[in-house]
This record gives structure tokens, sequence and C-alpha cells, in this order.
């Protein structure tokens, strides 16, 4: 199983969980079925049926704009985190 | 036993210290460091019974022995005959005309003052810091962009450990719900400007530091002229356009941006070095909306959280200034103080980015390492 990382924007959809196993070959099929399991995180992680600009998707520590993109290859061990920007500084 | 060592005077003294007579000087480091004959050895009076087996193995090597004028040496030639140096010689005579008379003098380039000296002793005798390193501290001019959470840690350590200027940028007041987390302040300082709580903090710390106020908000109107006279800026920001606002300045004005970001359990930590790694606008093209970006105010923040991460942040300030080890320039930090892990994903200089990439106005050669190893792709399709 491939784990996605959730950042902790996003954990009100998971239920509070850092982490989600999913079950795919490349990063869009990862995240397809990420999204089968909590449907309310498809709107707030792709814009128009893209990957929204806001955030970042990396496949270990590899950023996947400078891979394939979603059909970055994933295998069992890998692990996509999900990254959008943190602002918060502490006030 | 009859005391065995002699006695001459200073213009005896230059002629033996030249014709290969050891001298030992028996005060103490900072009579030393304010300058000592030429090839000496410091080995204060005190310490001569437990050092001197070290610094002269061999007893039958002649020794010319001096303090200030002859009295601590005295003890410490009658000391050495005792033990079994057979060759002693004892300076009676104000080692200050030692010069004067013809004697080989050193004056060791006064880089720290005896206090500073003395406050910062146990960083100064880390080997990549040394007198230069600390000099470079206290040289420093360090600009922290928030007197808040990560603010707080940042500017106590900074200050603690001599960073010479501290400039603080902040027009908001100490409130009680930020005592949780930015121990800069107190809770007699609440509805104090935080920059003026900040200074009281800061001055007690380390009378030395210089603290800069600056009672304003970072804009796009005065972000340059704030920056301009620093060296490295710390960002403890708590909104996004504070954050490209600054960071598009940093990058026409070359400045170092140690960022940090905090949110509830988690934070995030990394350098951007303009030019030699990526900018903030590389990893994060463009702003997100208001609810992917909830504040500390909104969104809670563990107290202890600003702490690790501008520690990290500090830390990322001293090598810079130091110029030693490696930074986070090119890696993002991640940390969850939940399953209290840390990870690090790489961030490439984006060639399009509109701040630092080719096409911008202040581009420039940079660190091929550190950029993108294929073009950057825009719109990627989800199904």
């Amino acid at each position: 199983m491939t784990t996605v990382r959730i950042p902790p924007v996003l954990r009100d959809v998971t239920g509070g969980s850092r982490a989600v196993d999913v079950t795919g070959a490349t990063v869009a099929e990862a995240l397809e079925a990420l999204f089968s399991r909590h449907p309310s995180l498809r709107e707030r992680v792709t814009d128009d049926g893209r990957l929204s600009r806001f955030i970042n998707v990396y496949v270990n520590d590899r950023d996947v704009r400078y891979r394939e993109g979603l059909e970055t290859p994933v295998g069992p061990d890998d692990t996509v985190i999900l990254l959008p920007a943190m602002a918060g500084g502490g006030g | 036993m009859s005391i065995r060592y002699r006695e001459v005077g200073l213009d005896e003294a230059v002629e033996l210290a030249r014709n290969g007579y050891r001298v030992i000087d028996v005060r103490e480091p900072s009579e030393w460091d304010a300058g000592h004959v030429a090839g000496a050895v410091l080995v204060p009076l005190g310490e001569v019974p437990q050092r001197i087996g070290e610094v002269v193995p061999d007893r039958g090597i002649p020794l010319l022995v001096h303090c200030a004028v002859g009295a601590r040496s005295e003890r410490a030639a009658a000391w050495l005959v005792q033990s079994g140096y057979t060759d002693v010689v004892n300076l009676k005579g104000p080692i200050s005309r030692w010069r004067e008379t013809g004697g080989a003098w050193e004056e060791p380039a006064q880089l720290l003052s005896p206090t500073q000296s003395r406050r910062y002793a146990r960083q100064v005798l880390i080997p990549e810091v040394g007198q230069e390193g600390q000099r470079a501290l206290l040289d420093a001019k360090v600009l922290l962009i928030g007197a808040g959470g990560l603010g707080s840690p940042i500017a106590l350590y900074l200050g603690a450990s001599g960073v010479g200027t501290i400039g603080l940028v902040d027009d908001d007041v100490v409130d009680e719900s930020n005592l949780q987390r930015q121990v800069l302040h107190g809770a007699d300082r609440v509805g104090m400007r935080k920059v003026d709580s900040a200074e009281l903090t800061l001055r007690g710390l380390n009378p030395e530091t210089n603290v800069v106020k600056h009672v304003e908000r970072l804009g796009p109107d005065n972000v340059e002229r704030l920056i301009a006279g620093y060296d490295v800026i710390v960002d403890g920001t708590d909104n996004f356009d504070t954050r490209y606002v600054l960071n598009d300045a940093a990058v026409r004005l070359r400045k170092p941006v140690v960022h940090g970001s905090i949110y509830r359990w988690d934070g995030q930590v990394t350098t951007f070095v303009p030019f030699e790694g990526p900018c903030y606008r590389c990893m994060y093209p463009t702003q997100p909306p208001a609810e992917l970006a909830p504040a500390c105010s909104v969104a809670g923040v563990l107290g202890v959280l600003p702490g690790i991460v501008g520690m990290l942040q500090a830390n990322e300030v001293f090598k810079l200034v130091l110029g030693v080890g490696d930074t986070l320039a090119g890696r993002l930090l991640m940390l969850d103080a939940m399953g209290t892990t840390f990870d690090e994903v790489r961030i490439w200089r984006d060639p399009a980015c509109p701040s630092c990439g080719e096409h911008a106005a202040s581009t420039a050669a940079g660190d091929e390492r550190l950029a993108a190893p294929v073009g950057r792709m825009s719109g990627i399709d989800v199904r």
C-alpha cells in the first residue's frame, strides 16, 4: 500500500487521520483511491479537474512537477505527500 | 634543598630568549591576550604543577619563566627546580618593557573584549565558531519579521548568543492570549508594544545587544527600506501577503530569508538564499485561498511548536552568519510534533519563477545543482 500524507489543514476531511493507505500504480491512481475514501478531499485538492496550484505533491522527497506529474509511478513502499503552503507564524 | 634557579634582568632575559630558552608565561589568560613574548607558552601559575610536564616533558630544556614583574614567576621557578628542571631562569623585571628592550612581542588581534570572551566562552570553544566566528556574530545584523510566536524564541537565543544587532518588525501589542507561546513577553507586559517588551527582555538577557525597533507592518512600500541594512532576514510572519512581499524584495536585494511556519502540531522550516537555491515563489507560485491558510488565532497552535521551529530557524541564522555547515537551502524540513517525526522534501529553483526565474527582472546565474532537473509542468491534469 502507498501511504498518502494528509496535511494538517485537510485533516478535518479525513477525520483527523494524518496518513491514509491506498492502492494505485501512479500518483493519479493513488489520489483517485484517496478521493473515493474521502470524497470531499477532491474539491479541496483539485481545481477544475486539475491539481490545485496551492498544493505541492511529492513522491517521497521529490516534487512530481519535476518528474512525470500525476503519472509519476508509485510503489507500495512510497509515500505521497500533499503539501499546501502554511502561513502561520504564531502571531 | 637550595634554590638553584637563576634570576636575570630584562636585557639578559631577551638575550636568553633569543638563544633558545623556552619562555614560560605564568600570567593569566587576560594578561596574555593583551600581548605576550613571541613564541612563549602560557601556563598560568596555578596550572604549572598539572601542565608543565605536558608542555615541557624534557626537564633538561632551558626555561625562562616570567610574569608581570617577577613575583609569580619566582614561585613557579622555585617549583620547577624542585620538580627536577635543571636550567630555570626567572625574569625579575617588568614584562611591559620587553619590547622596548628589543625582545620579540606578539599582540593578538583583539577580536573580543574581556567581557565578551567570558560571556561567549562556551561557544568560542567550538572550532567552527572561535573568536572569529563570535566576532562575526557580534557584527551581524539580523531582522526578525514578527516579535511573536516564532520571533520570541529566535530573538532570545540570537540575543543570548551575541548576535550584535537584532531588528524587530512588529506593530502589535502584547495580548494575554500571546503568553502561552510568545516567551519574549510576560503577564506584566500586556498592552505594551511587542517591540518594547522584546527590547526589555533582550536587554536584560544581554545588555550588549543592539535592539532596533520597527513599529510598522511590513508591506510593499516599506519592505526594501526595512530589510536593506540587514544581513539575514527571519520570516516569522503570520500571513501569506507578507511572506510574498518579503520574498520578492529579498530576492531583489539578495538577502537570505530563513522561513518558518506553524500550524497546530505541524511546522515547516527552510532557508531561501536568492539565486543559490529556490525562493518562496519557486515552491508556492501563487497564494492559496484563505480557507487553506488559517491563522494561529483561528486554528490554534501548540505552545512548544514555535519554540521548536524557531530554534531550527535560529540554527540556520548561525550557519549563515558563520558560513559553516549545510543550511536548509533547497530542502523543506517538516515537523510533525504529534508523531515527533521530521521529514524533508527537496525544493527546486523554478526556471519560470516570476521572482527569481530566467525571465524575472532580477535574474542571475545560480547554483546548477539546485536548478530544476526538468522544466516545470504547469497545470497538472487530474482525472
